[in-house]
């Protein structure tokens, strides 16, 4: 199996566990993965909005360098909003070769152009369909016995231009928690939406979102997620929804790589359990 | 709203504002049966001034003026819930991205918070090319609203103690990593 991975920026800054974990479990199974060269945003949720064009042209522009260094690896994000943002540019461009020239005279200026051939999958997909739960589970040094997980998909790893698993009841994790040997604690939250942004700009409107989802998760010992902005949402305002609620809600969220790691006993520093803000104890 | 007696003729309507943000796929809005399955969908609802269900239907009839300047569009979280439930199969989010655009263009967005958060974001993006999640922050309350900063000030600190965010002072005067392509961008758009 082999990759070229996109971290996305988060994986440089808030989410550097999510990729130090993700790139340990990938070894562990005997991947052969290649950072993206050159590589910048992906224009997050911004972009389209600052400008239609903009919004494909950043995505474009990974995509095209992307497809230079392929040679038959697979491209490999682990942020559901870079995700989908790779995932609509392929779509959107396949269906309008106006727009997809238009998209490439810009990229002109950088000797670039995206052919078309390639788009992105999301790691919860090579886990689970180019891996696995058998080869997972052949790998388990310490299974989770014992352990409650609740399993977060959030939005855009589902939908709307996600192939691998049903749009608004997803299911890929639950096999591969099955080989880790824990309790899944199945809830109505699954997809919900975290909040994405609101958090920050419409911060009454989000935490209740992320409230609900909590609420949802409680019983469990931990929330398992696959997104940076779904876990810094989950992780980081506990307090403020313990406020909302007038109660204490605490539940440790980990990255799907995470827990996976922890069953195949790969050594803490390359887990980053202690960079969570909701503290991590089992 | 007052109570709408008479059948719409869809025939008759304003068709400007659809055309705008849905370009070539506008017909697919004027399909909207206005069932409610996107307001019963959206996990933001509750906090709108204008229900989903609603605004597509102002859309229809080329209200751009109270649909941009609505709270609504702002609310939206991109979860796509509305755009995969919607049974006439209208791409709900993605013209929502529009309708935010079209505000931004025009200069009416009804929440200064979006405004300097996409704003702050995008300034970063062209400056150095990715995200730099400190300055970021810094430009995004500076922006918007100093005092709210205090309200995360603790998250920040315990962030720094995880090691989860590094200090960085903004480097000033930047890099300018993709100032020429969003240029280029602007130009071939015709804007500015
Ligand atoms: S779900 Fe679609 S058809 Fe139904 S009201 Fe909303 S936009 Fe109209
Ligand atoms: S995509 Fe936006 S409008 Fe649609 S359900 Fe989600 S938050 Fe509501």
């Amino acid at each position: 199996m082999r990759y070229i991975f996109y971290p996305g920026c988060s994986q440089e800054g808030t989410a550097l566990e999510y990729r130090d974990s993700t790139l340990a479990v990938l070894q562990a199974l005997g991947a052969d993965v290649q950072e993206l060269e050159g590589w910048t945003c992906c224009g997050a949720s911004v972009a389209s909005v600052m400008s239609e064009l903009l919004g494909f042209v950043l995505p474009a522009r990974n995509l095209a360098l992307a497809e230079k260094q392929a040679n038959g690896r697979d491209l490999l994000t682990v942020c559901s909003a870079c995700y989908t943002n790779f995932r609509r540019t392929f779509a959107t461009l396949a269906a309008n070769r106006q727009l997809h020239q238009k998209v490439n005279q810009a990229l002109e200026l950088e000797g670039l152009a995206y052919q078309g051939t390639l788009t992105a999958r999301h790691i919860l997909d090579v886990l689970a369909n180019d891996f696995g739960p058998e080869a997972i589970r052949a790998r388990v040094k310490k299974p989770l016995e014992g352990l409650t997980v609740a399993p977060y998909y959030g939005c855009q790893t589902v939908r709307p231009y996600s192939p691998f698993d049903d749009g608004q009841r997803p299911t890929s994790m639950l096999p591969l928690l099955e080989a880790l040997g824990v309790k899944v604690h199945r809830h109505s939250r699954e997809a919900s939406c975290c909040g994405t942004s609101l958090l920050m700009t419409k911060p009454e409107v989000g935490l209740t979102m992320v409230g609900s989802v909590l609420e949802a998760c409680e019983g469990a010992d931990c929330i398992v997620t696959v997104c940076p902005m779904c876990h810094m949402n989950l992780d980081a305002y506990q307090d403020k929804v313990s406020r909302l609620l007038g109660r204490k809600v605490q539940i440790p969220v980990l990255y799907l790589p995470q827990l996976i790691g922890l069953a195949l006993g790969l050594p803490e520093e390359k887990l980053g359990l202690r960079r969570h803000i909701t503290p991590v104890k089992f | 709203m007052a109570a709408i007696t008479e059948a719409l003729d869809l025939g008759q309507l304003d068709r400007s504002l659809a055309q705008r943000v849905s370009p070539g796929r506008w017909e697919k809005i004027l399909s909207c049966i206005q069932c409610g399955t996107c307001s019963a969908s959206c996990p933001a609802a509750h906090a709108m001034d204008i229900s989903p269900r609603q605004m597509w239907r102002m859309v229809q009839l080329g209200m751009t003026e109270e649909v941009l300047r609505s709270k609504s569009i702002w609310l939206c979280s991109l979860c796509y819930t509305c755009h995969v439930r919607c049974p006439r199969g209208i791409p709900l989010t993605e013209t929502i991205v529009r309708l935010k655009e079209l505000a931004m263009e025009r200069g009416i967005v009804s929440s200064p918070q979006s405004e300097a958060f996409y704003r702050a974001f995008a300034e970063v993006m062209r400056r150095y090319g990715r995200l730099r999640e400190v300055e970021f922050m810094a430009r995004y309350f500076l922006a918007s609203n100093p005092l709210a900063a205090l309200g995360f000030a603790r998250l920040g600190l315990t962030m720094l103690a995880r090691g989860k965010i590094r200090p960085e002072l903004p480097r000033l005067g930047g890099e300018g990593r993709l100032d020429r392509l969003f240029a280029r961008v602007a130009e071939l758009e015709e804007k500015r």
